[in-house]
């Protein structure tokens, strides 16, 4: 165990590190889940990571599985154990997902996503779910309908949105890895401004079976984590197809361990001048830099490259998502789940009065900009138009990879702003996704791993690959992370 | 081109969203804003562009048309605000 100011944390340990301990019983699951509800405990009345917690049932299995290992079956997962949490558009059996909504205030799912089955098969054990912006919409976490998650660097600031207590529960280390679902960025923007590992993969990989939508064509769910060779432990374990979605793609999953070989010499990799231009903070823009001097010195290459499109991805982007949400969100009625609103006379004031409560004001803007882009005489010049603009976009990617394995820039183009800065200008708001937005419209992977401190917040890596090639991205950001020691560094609470 | 309140309220309408007068004031405002943006894309010439609804090739997903067991009636009503004999209770749509 590492002691630091007087906080002793197992979840400083890696993976294979916490496996060994337990199978040589030298630590059992109830010590992790004790760590995780004592760290919990300890700072989460300043971050607001947690939504819900799930202790009853979190402690029994620990004891289950700790009744497993005496019984001498040494044969375990390296997940086995593991307390993890889950973002809360992620259902989970018998266990509230409220999507940080209202409208979901009391929801009891009666299934597992898929993805939740797979940790369960795994052996890991849920702590609890995990705070975000309303449906997925938004980033910086001030959206959600209870309460915003804090930056743990500076609870001043925001953690960044959507699964911005996803980012801060591993980044507080209050459990070791958790889920989050990145739509336009929600996993990489606040991995990026809580300093841990976010990685997006390749849309399809992961089955998207119990996510709750918000726009279809775009959301995945990802790992985030301590480092790369987590998210890559957590990867292996979650990807894969899944005859329950019919998006999710029947490839073939490599070793995503046996790619981090610490090795990339050679490696090509292009830098777009738009990801370092203009509206990037200087700060942000030095890290970047100082990182592709860390590349060149393992033998790796780079070129300044252009994805002429970026500027176009932000307007392609909010028009797309909006529409698929104003459809995904008709399902909320408030007849068949949810909260129905009381004093409705008949059945249009049911659906009328039990969506104006409850959805929160940022839901409400985007079924607006959503329903209008897709209303009749709109159509082509929104929706079909963001939609051939999505085609440019994922072409300048096409290009790009035709001459480089990966491209690299930063994840957001400033460090964390200040809870209520941008609240009331939405537009503003939306542009901080500018650098993450195009890779989510493409369906590509990529990866946001720390790579310094700018103005003592966390400034975040983007790596970028092609689809399908989470291999690459792993490798690269691993020999990063093993040159570096940024992942190394944590908020002081 | 620029929206109105009475865009609003249509659009409200057709989301099935109640607004008050200071929502659609302030939606008002910050839809025009953003659609002001969005304008942005007719700077590009897509006449010959193919539209992307999805990034990955798929064909129609197909699977066998076999019968299996669905979920119990208790479970499926579980969440639902209003039930009875299992079946969703909602307010008289006819008088």
């Amino acid at each position: 165990m590492i002691k630091e100011e007087g906080i002793v944390s197992l979840f400083r340990l890696s993976i294979k590190e916490i496996h060994n301990r337990l199978i040589r019983k030298e630590l059992s699951v109830r010590d992790l889940v004790d760590e995780s509800f004592n760290r919990i405990g300890a700072v989460d009345s300043q971050v607001k990571a947690f939504l819900t917690l799930n202790e009853e049932q979190a402690r029994t299995a620990a004891g289950q599985l700790d009744e497993q290992l005496d019984s001498g079956v040494r044969e375990r997962g390296l997940l086995f154990g593991l307390p993890v949490g889950i973002k809360d558009n992620i259902v989970t059996e018998d266990l509230v997902t409220t999507c940080a909504s209202k409208f979901l205030s009391n929801y009891r799912p009666i299934y597992n996503a898929s993805v939740v089955q797979k940790l369960k098969q795994a052996q890991t054990v849920t702590i609890g779910k995990l705070n975000m912006d309303e449906f997925a919409m938004g980033g910086s976490n001030e959206n959600s309908a209870f309460y915003p998650t804090r930056n743990p660097w500076n609870t001043e600031h925001v953690p960044g949105g959507s699964s911005g207590g996803s980012a801060v529960a591993v980044a507080a280390e209050e459990v070791y890895f958790a889920l989050g679902s990145d739509t336009g960025g929600s996993i990489r923007q606040p991995a990026a401004y809580c300093g841990v590992v976010g990685l997006k993969p390749t849309y399809g990989l992961i089955s998207r079976f119990g996510l709750v939508a918000f726009a279809s064509s775009l959301d995945q769910i990802g790992p985030i984590t301590k480092n790369v060779e987590d998210s890559a432990y957590l990867l292996q374990a979650i990807a894969g197809h899944d005859s329950l979605d019919s998006t999710s793609a029947n490839v073939e999953i490599p070793d995503y361990i046996g790619a981090l070989t610490g090795d990339v010499k050679g490696l090509r990799i292009a830098v777009p001048k738009e990801y370092i231009g203009e509206g990037v903070a200087p700060g942000v823009r030095d890290k970047v830099l100082a990182a592709l001097r860390v590349f060149e010195q393992m033998g790796a290459v780079w070129e300044e490259v252009s994805l002429p499109h970026t500027e176009y991805a932000v307007a392609a982007y909010y028009i797309l998502a909006s529409s698929e949400a104003s459809s995904n969100l008709a399902r909320y009625d408030g007849v068949r789940y949810g909260v129905r609103a009381k004093n409705a006379n008949d059945l249009a004031d049911v659906y009328y009065k039990s969506r104006s409560e409850g959805f929160g004001t940022e839901v409400k803007r985007r079924i607006m900009l959503g329903t209008y882009a897709l209303s009749s005489g709109y159509y082509d010049a929104y929706y079909l138009k963001a939609q051939k603009v999505r085609t440019l976009i994922k072409q300048d990617f096409d290009e790009v990879f035709e001459k480089f394995d990966v491209i690299i820039g930063p994840t957001v183009p400033t460090p964390a702003f200040r809870i209520g800065e941008q609240v009331d200008d939405p537009l503003t708001m939306y542009l901080n996704d500018i650098l993450t937005i195009p890779v989510s419209l493409a369906g590509v992977p990529a990866i946001s791993v720390p790579c310094g401190l700018a103005d003592g917040l966390p400034v975040g890596l983007q790596i970028i690959g092609k689809s399908f090639d989470e291999s690459i991205v792993l490798r690269a950001a691993h020999a990063f992370e093993q040159q570096t020691e940024h992942h190394k560094l944590r908020p002081r609470l | 081109m620029s929206i109105s309140v009475n865009d609003v309220e249509h659009v409200a309408k057709l989301a099935r969203l109640e607004l008050s007068e200071p929502e659609k004031r302030q939606f008002t405002e910050q839809l025009n804003k953003i659609l002001n943006f969005m304008e942005k894309l007719n700077e590009l010439d897509t006449d010959n562009v193919k539209p992307t609804s999805h990034v990955l090739q798929l064909s129609d997903v197909m699977r066998e048309d076999e019968v299996r067991p669905s979920w119990p009636i208790d479970k499926v009503m579980r969440n639902a605000p209003d039930e009875e004999d299992g079946q969703f209770r909602v307010p008289a749509i006819l008088d």
